[in-house]
């Protein structure tokens, strides 16, 4: 793969001794008299000189550097709070994005309800969440839908190097962001929606299971009674 | 200063002192503090007490009057306790219905007094299946300074000790409600490694982990309530128990006497 | 200690009391119990993870004629806003009986004991979750008894660790718990509901399997000193059966997603530009390698 050891794939539940040869403990892990332990139920992973847990559930708990979906709920003058899905509510400082606000002027930039891609710019040791629309990648999605899925599930969502969402607008050719906190925008036309949707769903629910790729394959062809003949396949992402 | 920063200092002061054998009020770690009894303290009860425990002032009305069987012990009397922290007792007191520490309060006594038969409710019954005498243990916390379990608990049975059957509501004569049992709970609380007997207010407000252990006068255990987040080992409960049975036998003495 | 309501322990109907014999004999000479099991044997456990959709996380346990749901949800923002602690989550639990759960209907709402064993519940997981990760947030435990048959805490509390777990709580360790007691004068294992009413003690504990903490533990009855020692043996045996359960039911659960990741490489990091940095739950004596927390 990337050169980094194997990893080591099993199923550990909490307090279940990780054998770290060496390793430092990483997410998902806690240290316990010079043990290191399972906080999470979750699968082992070894990689770069870390032994974590990829937690196979649970509520998003906000992180540095994340790009995520949020929905503004409240505006004060020089602020925004955005849902963004988890335990805390966010914060977005006019500060932080590419318009010049006047004090007092926030809602007509963005209003309650309005859903935006920003990116989490900080998360303290109180998990105190700043969130940013700075750069141009972020802002303002405007129109199209939302729906959620697990957190845990999002790197199957994205798959390989973005090979899974990328299968999925091969064929329906929606506009489509995932955020890491589980939130999906996508928009075109509603026939592409609800494919996608669907897509998204089966995804979900077959997340542990193999041959996942070729599952949402088959149901995208059989959807547009077409074959996909997109570099995506032929590289043969195999199976993912 | 917010509590919890008061909290903490707290808990770097005690956690010193109790790492060199010492107490914030220089009681030993197994030390009760000093148990004041004040018996038939209220007139219009059949049986009552005032019980302080160190600052912790606590007062139980005992009320006993004709009724009804439950359907399925038809043969028995019955027992009831509750318990109000009322408001003047602590800032941290609401008025309102009982919250779930009143409740746990009313019902550690309750076990620690009905599952050590220390009032023989058989002995309780009038007409089988008709009439019986209820007893309503009322427990009455008038100022809290730590261990509310042990000083009603006391306060109960200090209550019970002096009670009067009012066998004059049914054209008999009063006498007084014979007790089987002297069971006596004993709480320990851990600080840290440290395990303290009757924590003080302080002492409860940074504990780790609360264990109540009631024994009887033969050194059973009737009763136990583990209580607060922490966790003990079995060899803490064990020695919970083993001060249980030594504490209770002086503490049983005073009860008695009063 | 089911009997609840502040009242003796015994709960029966009227026609059930008339033909008691005199001399119940709960556990007979060679041993043997009225449901058949000799003193140190447990009823049947059985838990199935993940059985319910809306919650984070979910289990139903069986644990003889007992049959109790329990249910996650968390972190999330606690309310109300009072209760709130800022440095750590609140961890609450509410234990409740269905009215059809018993034999005589119990009146919906809490009442006194379901109020207790909430709160002793919540103080026994408050140890073991990683409450320090998820300051100003609540993580609700539901534990809802639909048949009881005594030892519905300790089923209640087995099940609910379960439902953590699903849940992805972060955690030391499951808490597993169980009960013995005394019957006939015999210290007995896992009492159910008649030898709970008819017997002479009964001492429900809860445990850190891998540390030995106990983190719950309540006695009502009459016991010497040596029988609690043998209640408690008897108990703390019993759960290293019960842990077993435990795990295999959160195995059993995921255990397609531990099939597939044995025959594939990992999930592929989230498309970034740099190197994910430690998430804020490094433990607390190693610095972190990024300075952005």
């Amino acid at each position: 793969m990337d050169g980094s050891a194997p990893a080591r794939r099993e199923v550990v539940i909490p307090g279940d001794l990780l054998d770290g040869h060496g390793l430092k403990p990483g997410s998902g892990t806690f240290n316990e008299g010079g043990r290191i332990y399972a906080a999470r139920l979750g699968i082992v992973s070894e990689r770069d000189g870390l032994v974590s847990v990829i937690p196979l559930s649970g509520r998003y708990i906000p992180r540095s550097r994340d790009v995520v979906i949020g929905k503004v709920t409240d505006l004060g003058p020089s602020h925004w709070l955005v849902d963004i899905n988890s335990p805390y509510p966010a914060p977005l400082n006019v500060k932080e994005t590419p318009w010049m606000v006047e004090f007092g002027d926030t809602d007509r930039y963005l209003r309650v309800g309005d859903v935006i891609l920003a990116e989490i710019l900080s998360v303290d040791e109180a998990m105190r969440v700043q969130l940013s629309m700075a750069d141009r990648q972020f802002g303002r999605l405007n129109g199209g839908q939302v729906v959620g899925i697990s957190p845990a599930k999002v790197p199957r969502l994205i798959g390989r190097e973005g090979s899974m969402v990328s299968l999925v607008r091969d064929f329906t050719h929606v506009r489509m962001f995932v955020g890491q906190n589980g939130l999906v925008w996508m928009d075109g036309d509603p026939e592409g929606v609800r494919h996608t949707a669907h897509a998204i769903r089966l995804i979900e629910e077959r997340a542990p299971l193999s041959g996942l790729t070729d599952l949402v394959r088959e149901y995208l062809e059989s959807a547009y009674g077409r074959r996909a003949g997109t570099p995506a396949e032929r590289d043969g992402d195999g199976g993912h | 200063m917010t509590a919890e920063v008061i909290s903490e200092l707290l808990r770097e002061h005690i956690n010193r002192l109790a790492a060199s054998g010492k107490r914030a009020d220089g009681r030993a770690f197994d030390e009760p503090r000093e148990l004041v009894v004040q018996k038939n303290y209220i007139k219009n009860a059949e049986g009552s007490a005032r019980v302080q425990l160190g600052n912790t002032d606590v007062l139980v009305g005992v009320k006993i009057d004709v009724g009804e069987p439950y359907p399925d012990t038809p043969n028995q009397g019955v027992l009831s306790t509750s318990a109000e922290l009322i408001p003047m007792a602590s800032p941290n007191f609401e008025a309102g219905p009982p919250s779930p520490t009143a409740i746990e309060l009313a019902r550690v006594v309750d076990r620690g007094i009905r599952e050590s038969k220390t009032v023989n409710t058989e002995k309780l019954c009038i007409t089988p299946k008709e009439k019986v005498w209820i007893m309503f243990i009322d427990i009455h916390a008038l100022d809290y300074d730590g261990n509310l379990f042990d000083a009603a608990s006391y306060g109960a049975l200090s209550a019970l000790s002096c009670a009067k059957v009012p066998a004059s509501k049914i054209g008999k004569e009063d006498y007084p409600l014979p007790l089987e049992h002297w069971p006596i709970s004993v709480t320990s609380a851990k600080i840290g490694r440290t395990i303290v007997v009757d924590p003080n207010l302080d002492e409860e407000r940074i504990a780790d982990a609360r264990l109540t252990v009631t024994t009887d006068e033969n050194g059973d255990v009737r009763a136990m309530q583990k209580g607060l987040r922490g966790s003990f080992s079995l060899e803490e409960v064990r020695g919970a128990i083993q001060t249980s049975q030594r504490v209770g036998r002086s503490l049983r003495g005073i009860i008695n006497q009063a | 200690m089911e009997g609840g309501r502040g009242r003796p322990r015994s709960v029966m109907a009227m026609e059930d009391i008339e033909h008691i014999p005199k001399e119940l004999k709960l556990i007979d000479e060679s041993g043997i119990r009225l449901d058949g099991r000799r003193f140190d044997e447990l009823r049947p456990v059985r838990i199935e993870a993940g059985v319910l959709k809306k919650a984070d996380g979910s289990a139903y346990i069986e644990w003889g004629n007992n049959k109790v749901l329990a249910a996650v949800y968390g972190p999330r923002e606690a309310h109300p806003r009072h209760l709130q602690d800022p440095a750590r989550a609140l961890v609450q639990c509410r234990y409740n009986m269905a009215p059809f759960s018993v034999t005589d209907r119990k009146r919906p709402g809490p009442d006194r004991r379901s109020v207790e064993i909430s709160k002793v519940i919540s103080e026994a997981f408050a140890s073991v979750v990683f409450v320090e990760q998820f300051p100003r947030t609540s993580v609700d435990i539901f534990i809802e008894v639909l048949q009881a048959d005594a030892g519905t805490r300790c089923a209640g509390l087995t099940a609910a660790s379960v439902a953590l777990a699903d849940a992805g709580i972060p955690m030391r360790d499951l808490v597993t718990s169980c009960a013995s007691g005394k019957i006939g004068g015999v210290v007995a294992l896992d009492l159910n509901k008649d030898e709970d009413n008819f017997g002479e003690a009964d001492c429900p504990m809860a445990i850190v399997p891998r540390t030995g903490e106990i983190v719950l533990l309540q006695m009502d009855g009459h016991l010497t000193f040596e029988e609690f020692e043998k209640a408690m043996e008897l108990s703390i045996n019993a759960a290293k059966n019960i842990y077993e359960i435990q795990r295999d039911a959160l195995r059993r659960r995921y255990s397609a997603a531990a099939e597939q990741a044995a025959r594939e490489p990992p999930p592929p990091p989230p498309p970034r530009a740099e190197e994910v940095p430690p998430p804020p739950d490094l433990p607390e004596d190693l610095p972190p390698e990024v300075d952005d927390l």
